[in-house]
């Protein structure tokens, strides 16, 4: 067991460091036209390149990359251009807002779905058909479109619910439940669609399996074995549907973020983008690459728990 | 919402049926089909028909209603909202379509490659797909965007990109299955290039599913785009949908209507393009089950028609009729006489007339055991044989009441010392299920639940059926697994299923079968699925347990050797219908029915055979004689 989590870990981190050299590479590339960009298209040709000078720019792009990895190793991913604020703050100042989030979604959504799964596929009929039309729905409409019609009805019209800002957890329990609602729903409706159906599919293959008809005809009633048996065996698929549904929802929930004020990581991934803001944007590239390890992570830890064979080979 | 969350289709036999001409007949393959066409027409001349520049600016004109000037109005910077509607419909569908066509001609090509030659093409595509994966893709196109500016054809073409893997993995997955098919290696061997080969045999099976994913992908496509626009970063002087749906959210408050007519080309496009492959799906799917069904049906005509020509032998007529009905008679039963050495006991388990049958998905309804009657006496071990298909395993199922889904008793009754079973529910069942009945499966290995130990597996029914401690139940099954012959029950108890050969694997389903003291064995084919020397150990183990716990068995073969050695009556079973039924002896000595005969002539190729002694023996005194 702890062979196989240090060899996951281990791979992680190679996908890490290949990834944040790709990325540095593609993003320092254009050293020059970087300057450009910040100074204007006005700025004189010397200005420019005493603008990427101070910034480092005119240096090889192996130097470069060399001096951001060092400085990475001790915690520190260097400062805006625009606003001089240290990246790690502001990156790590975000996570948590974008987290409670998405992991809420995550929650959210693997509850419903996994009832709305084993519902379709038990009773089948009516029940089965609805989920599946509802799903398709939930699965063409993209969220954004959906948390504009909530703003529209619930936050604008009705009141219910605060149409902007984020009010942290620690700060008050029911303000930040009356702020994440409405971005939690639009995110979940797409991610249950997918769920549920992997669900069904898993709970169905399950039921039909022999060792459920052996144990029944040991006296065991079904809604226990579907309980213990159907529902951990169907678990594995549904998790790692789960595990791309979460890569998925960090995605939405930067134009959800944006529909609804919220100053998570899209909201500075989204400003550092448009202004140019390249250390930021490097920062928030390794941010959201550790979530996905470890979310990637947490998933075989916890396929291994459902299943006996990834833990013992 | 996702970028790189796309299902993969299903890949299936290819298609020869019109797959368009079946999508028309149905109504929302066809709504959607129109829907798309007209949308695709839109793309085509939007900019020529649109009544005014869309990007013409009348800052004294912002946010009026519509009107004969503006159709749907103007937006918050004073430009006609139904010109832009238009022109940028074109943009929206060609930026989509272009994403696609990057993701088809990556995936396809490179999916063709790495499946058909294997190798390390494939381990570094992998690598690259596993690469995409770590990050959310829009996450990565907001990075690109920083460096390569705005520009909706650059984002889209690098979303093209990360959207490849879709379509490599499942044309790698047909490749990989296509190319062990034993017509591949004759094309193979007959010296048709590599490219025939893919082109002809390999591309055909992927052709329908690439269709239904490309249908998928373009939707995403559109609903990334849409979301990239909406937040601001595609380049202004191209208007698209989501650039709309972004001015339209800036005036949310004053004009919530500007908002509505992106939204819904943004939406209506995305569920249209999701419905068409579902629809997609659908069809195809349903082509594979009719052709498996028209197989199935085949076999069963023929099934029958053997039944009817033996009958007919029987009855002393010679011509047959092959193209009449299928006649089922269940009168049609030799029965033979209990002889001295029957049980005598009272009777455990009778089945009057049964009959099972499946309902279709298409809603008909297919009967597979057509009116069946057998008695079980307390003690006796009664043989049910039969060949693959007969119906053997269906009349267990029903007696146990675990038909797989879809499967009912659909007239006749199954009584278990007084109490009607025949389609019960669970709650008739509680009580009697493990209880009263115990039931030993065929194949070991996929009868025990891969994720929990042997142990757990067993412990668990005991407590519920039986409701002992854990402790108690504990001990007991260890016992039991020392009771079958298990030489370590405490490792057994502890492994996994998949830990243990399947000898043992059986051993502990019977152990598992006879732990809650069931009065009725049920046993399907028990040692069929198990090497010949392990046949014998366990065909030794269920005879001594049958014996020392006086149960009932019924023991559902397809070995004339088997009942030979256990069964003290045997019925025989063929097409679903009972042919033959009897003392064991009787049976062996006098078989009346064709089948019965032609399955004992069947023996003398499967080892130990019993039957012939007897005659050998019977010639040996006429010689001595």
């Amino acid at each position: 067991m702890l062979s196989f989590i240090l060899r996951r870990v281990l791979s992680g981190v190679i996908l890490i460091a290949v990834i944040s050299f790709l990325a540095f590479v593609l993003l320092y590339a254009s050293g020059g036209d970087i300057a450009r960009r910040i100074l204007g298209e006005n700025a004189t040709a010397e200005t420019v390149a005493k603008k990427a000078e101070q910034l480092g720019l005119n240096r090889p792009l192996l130097v470069q990359y060399w001096d951001w990895v060092t400085s990475a190793l001790t915690g520190s991913l260097g400062r805006s251009w625009f606003t001089g604020e240290l990246v790690s703050v502001s990156v790590s100042n975000r996570v948590a807002v974008s987290l409670s989030i998405v992991i809420g979604t995550t929650l959210v959504s693997a509850i419903v779905a996994v009832v709305l799964g084993v519902l379709a596929a038990r009773r089948g009929g009516g029940v089965d058909g609805t989920v599946q039309v509802v799903s398709l729905i939930g699965f063409a409409i993209p969220g954004f479109l959906i948390a504009l019609v909530l703003v529209l009805v619930f936050a604008i019209n009705l009141g219910w619910f605060k149409a902007t800002g984020y009010i942290p957890l620690s700060t008050s329990v029911s303000g930040w439940l009356s702020s994440v609602t409405l971005p939690i729903i639009a995110l979940s409706l797409g991610a249950i669609a997918a769920v549920s159906q992997q669900v069904r599919g898993s709970v169905i293959d399950a039921m039909s399996r022999d060792y459920v008809r052996t144990l029944r005809s040991r006296g065991l009633g079904s809604n226990s074995v579907v309980y213990r048996h159907v529902l951990r065996n169907a678990g594995g698929p549904a998790l790692a549907v789960l595990a791309v549904q979460f890569i998925g929802l960090l995605g939405g929930a930067v134009i959800v973020e944006q529909v609804f004020a919220i100053p998570g990581m899209g909201q500075l991934t989204v400003r550092a983008t448009t202004l140019g803001d390249i250390p930021v944007v490097m920062g928030l590239v390794m941010a959201y690459a550790i979530i996905v390890l470890i979310v990637n992570l947490l998933i075989d830890l916890a396929q291994a728990a459902l299943n006996p064979k990834v833990r013992l080979s | 919402m996702t970028a790189i969350d796309v299902p993969l289709a299903v890949p299936v036999a290819p298609v020869r049926v019109s797959l368009w001409r079946r999508l028309l007949r149905r109504p929302v393959g066809l709504a959607s089909l129109i829907f798309l066409v007209l949308l695709g027409v839109i793309a085509v001349i939007g900019p020529f028909i649109a009544p005014q520049d869309p990007n013409y600016a009348d800052i004294r004109n912002v946010l009026a209603p519509p009107s004969a000037a503006h159709l749907l109005g103007t937006d918050g910077s004073g430009r006609d909202v139904f010109s832009r509607l238009l022109v940028a419909t074109q943009t929206t569908v060609l930026a989509a379509l272009l994403a696609l066509v990057v993701a088809l001609v990556l995936g396809v090509i490179g999916g063709l490659i790495a499946g058909y030659y294997q190798g390390w093409f494939n381990n570094t595509a992998t690598w690259v797909t596993e690469l995409t994966m770590a990050l959310p893709g829009i996450v990565m196109l907001l990075a690109a965007r920083a460096v390569l500016g705005p520009s909706v054809w650059i984002s889209m073409f690098i979303f093209g990109i990360l959207l490849a893997p879709a379509f490599y993995r499942l044309v790698y997955a047909s490749v990989t299955a296509v190319r062990t098919e034993l017509y591949v290696d004759a094309a193979r061997v007959s010296g048709l290039s590599d490219t025939r080969i893919i082109g002809r045999h390999v591309l055909s099976v992927v052709r329908a599913p690439i269709i239904i994913q490309s249908a998928i992908i373009a939707g995403i496509a559109i609903a990334i785009q849409s979301g990239l626009e909406f937040l601001g970063l595609g380049d202004i002087a191209v208007p698209t949908w989501g650039q709309m749906l972004n001015d339209g959210f800036k005036n949310i408050y004053k004009e919530p209507l500007l908002m509505l007519w992106p939204s819904l080309a943004i939406a209506l496009t995305c569920i249209a393009l999701t419905l068409l492959a579902n629809v997609m799906r659908d069809e195809i799917e349903r082509t594979v089950s009719v052709r498996r069904k028209r197989r199935r049906a085949v076999a069963t005509a023929t099934g029958s028609v053997a039944a009817v020509t033996t009958s007919v032998a029987l009855g002393g007529g010679d011509v047959v009729d092959l193209d009449e009905q299928p006649i089922y008679e269940s009168a049609g039963v030799i029965v033979h006489q209990d002889d001295v050495r029957s049980k005598a006991t009272e009777k455990v388990l009778e089945v009057r007339d049964l009959h099972v049958g499946y309902d279709q998905p298409d809603g008909s309804h297919i009967e597979v055991v057509h009116g069946v009657s057998l008695d079980i006496r307390k003690g006796e071990v009664h043989g049910l044989i039969g060949e693959s298909g007969s119906g053997k395993s269906q009349t267990a199922f029903a007696v146990l009441g675990l038909l797989p889904r879809g499967g009912h008793v659909t007239s006749g009754s199954i009584r278990y010392e007084g109490t009607e079973l025949a389609d019960a529910s669970d709650r008739a069942y509680a009580g009697i299920r493990g209880a009263r009945i115990g039931y030993i499966p065929q194949e070991p290995m996929s009868n025990l639940d891969p994720s929990f130990t042997i142990g757990s597996q067993l412990v668990e029914p005991l407590r519920k059926t039986l409701g002992l401690s854990k402790k108690d139940a504990t001990q007991r099954s260890l016992d039991l697994l020392a009771r079958v012959g298990i030489p370590n029950p405490k490792r057994t108890f502890d492994a996994y299923p998949f830990e243990v050969s399947g000898g043992m694997a059986q051993r502990v389903l019977i152990a598992g079968a006879v732990s809650t003291d069931p009065d009725l064995i049920i046993a399907d084919e028990p040692t069929t699925a198990l090497d010949v020397t392990v046949q014998a150990e366990v065909l030794d183990l269920l005879r001594d347990l049958q014996a020392e716990r006086h149960m009932a068995m019924l023991l559902v073969t397809h070995n004339f050797g088997v009942v030979a050695d256990l069964c003290d009556r045997v019925t025989v079973m063929q097409s679903g219908l009972f042919v033959e039924q009897g003392p064991v002896r009787a049976i062996f000595h006098d078989a009346q029915h064709p089948y019965t005969t032609s399955l004992l002539e069947a023996i003398l190729d499967e080892g130990p055979a019993r039957g012939p002694l007897t005659g050998t023996t019977v010639v040996t005194k006429g010689a001595g004689a």
